[in-house]
């Protein structure tokens, strides 16, 4: 098993700006995402966090400044299937396609094996794999529209890991999930990431919970407010300088 | 009803003919249905109706008008749609009225062609010539093999084509190669059911497979056996009770459809 390089950089942004017509939605944004990282990216509603990661996906492709992924410029990069995609599950997925969880995660292989290519056996048996570190192994033959949300969750995560990816990004995963079942999600998670040495990326407006979980927060609200360890974050976000934005997030705080 | 089906050349050829169109329509069907594109397989048949009126006034075969008019026609929905500078079914809406609108101007110009019209406004197998089945043999074998061909791409970008753009499926691609193949099939169906009702050879089969609820291949699968099924019996009964072909097998399908969806 390779070592993982911590001081290894698999996304870098420089100066990124970016905007919807005339609204700008990010502005001169600079961070680094390292192999191994399990980074919460934390910020209000509409605050430009799913820009963010549409950009590290190269589904924004004209930005102003510099994005690279694997030490590859965002117009040149081409290896997708080196990053995985779990998707905000309720608005992108219909629960009345009909299609089974072994179909759905074997998607997960579609991006890396290139146009006029079937998927073979070799293939399939990745995608059993996937399927096992989710634990949803004995679903396989079940309509996905037929599962709980969180077993739902727990499939598309099975898919991101299909493409054999270096780097995950889930996009608000918990949202609509129940407190138990977000447990055991971040169990899987966390599990990816020191297991399997994965490098995950986290969206979320839940910072009361996310916390507890990364070992990294970048807080975006239009611009990088905050790059910091989970602790340090939290007391900024609890004192008298983010007074102004704390009003704007989802929390569980009881004081 | 003492009359064999079989002794007549053009039954034969007739039911040769839909039997193909039965096996291709649901391929590309299925696509359009979960992509919530019924309605586009109505538009590419009205838009194909001026390529026959083209090719009438031409003196062209109008099967070889109608593909070239709509596939030419089927890349300008799908740009107007990406654009997004109108709806995606505003942009349906102008193409079905527009070509239905040149249809009406072109036939109008040359007259005389009344019984032919009708012929490809409703279906007729008696008129498939063995050309005619030739033709459609070609193109549904294309059609399949493209189809086969981008299978997986085209389950992907039907079930979360955000995800399959992120994946690096060229999603803009594969738009563009559905909705062409679908042009394809609309053009190469309307001998057969004819402009009207083509929509429901390609969505009703499809329809009705999706209630047994089953993954993507079993769906695809069902809904292959209802058409052809369909497609057989529909032929059958115009024949023997002196129907309208398209129409008769449309009313089969639906009576597929009513039986399912009550069981």
């Amino acid at each position: 098993m390779q070592k993982v390089d911590h001081t290894k950089k698999i996304v870098e942004i420089n100066n990124l700006s970016f905007s919807y017509g005339n609204e700008e939605v990010l502005r001169d944004i600079t961070f680094d995402i390292h192999e191994g990282d399990y980074l919460g990216l934390v910020g209000p509603n509409g605050a430009g966090k799913t820009t963010l990661l549409k950009i590290m996906l190269g589904l924004l492709p004209s930005v102003k400044g510099q994005v690279k992924l694997f030490g590859t410029d965002l117009k040149k990069f081409k290896n997708w299937s080196n990053i995985g995609y779990v998707p905000q599950k309720a608005t992108n997925f219909d629960i009345n396609f009909p299609v089974t969880v072994g179909e759905v995660v074997l998607m997960g292989r579609y991006g890396k094996k290139g146009l006029f290519s079937k998927a073979t056996k070799r293939d399939r048996n990745i995608a059993k794999k996937a399927l096992c570190e989710v634990g949803m192994q004995e679903y396989e033959n079940r309509l996905i529209g037929d599962l709980s949300g969180g077993q739902q969750q727990r499939v598309f995560i099975a898919r991101a890991l299909a493409s054999e990816p270096k780097i995950i990004f889930l996009d608000e995963p918990t949202s609509g999930i129940d407190e138990k079942t977000q447990d055991e999600f971040y169990a899987i998670i966390k599990k990816l990431n020191q297991d399997l040495d994965l490098t995950i990326v986290l969206i979320s407006h839940d910072i009361e919970k996310i916390t507890k979980e990364v070992m990294h927060v970048a807080c975006v609200d239009r611009t990088l407010v905050y790059h910091e360890t989970p602790e340090r974050f939290l007391k900024s976000v609890h004192s008298s300088e983010f007074v102004g934005e704390n009003a704007k997030f989802t929390t569980h705080h009881h004081s | 009803m003492d009359a064999n089906i079989f002794q007549y050349g053009f039954m034969i050829r007739g039911l040769e003919a839909g039997i193909i169109v039965a096996l291709i329509a649901p391929l590309i069907g299925i696509f359009l249905v979960l992509r919530r594109y019924s309605l586009i397989a109505d538009t590419l048949a009205h838009v194909s109706l001026a390529g026959i009126a083209l090719g009438l006034i031409l003196g062209l075969n109008p099967v070889y008008t109608a593909i070239g008019v709509t596939t030419v026609s089927s890349m300008g929905i799908e740009r107007l749609r990406t654009s997004k500078k109108i709806y995606g079914e505003s942009a349906l809406a102008l193409f079905l009225s527009g070509s239905l609108a040149l249809a009406v101007v072109l036939l109008g110009l040359a007259k005389g062609f009344n019984t032919n019209l009708l012929n490809y406004l409703f279906g007729s197998i008696v008129t498939v010539t063995e050309g005619d089945v030739h033709i459609i043999a070609i193109l549904a074998a294309s059609v399949s093999f493209l189809l086969f061909l981008f299978y997986k791409e085209l389950i992907y970008i039907s079930f979360d084509e955000e995800s399959a753009k992120a994946g690096g499926i060229p999603t803009r691609f594969i738009n563009f190669l559905l909705i062409a193949l679908a042009a394809l099939v609309v053009s190469i169906s309307i001998p057969i059911v004819g402009v009207l009702l083509i929509s429901a050879l390609m969505v009703i089969p499809v329809v009705t497979a999706l209630q047994f609820k089953k993954g993507f291949a079993k769906t695809i699968l069902y809904a292959e056996i209802i058409s052809v099924l369909s497609v057989i019996f529909g032929i059958i009964f115009s024949f023997y009770f002196n129907l309208a072909t398209g129409g008769t097998i449309v009313l089969v399908m639906l009576a597929v459809f009513g039986i399912v969806l009550l069981i």
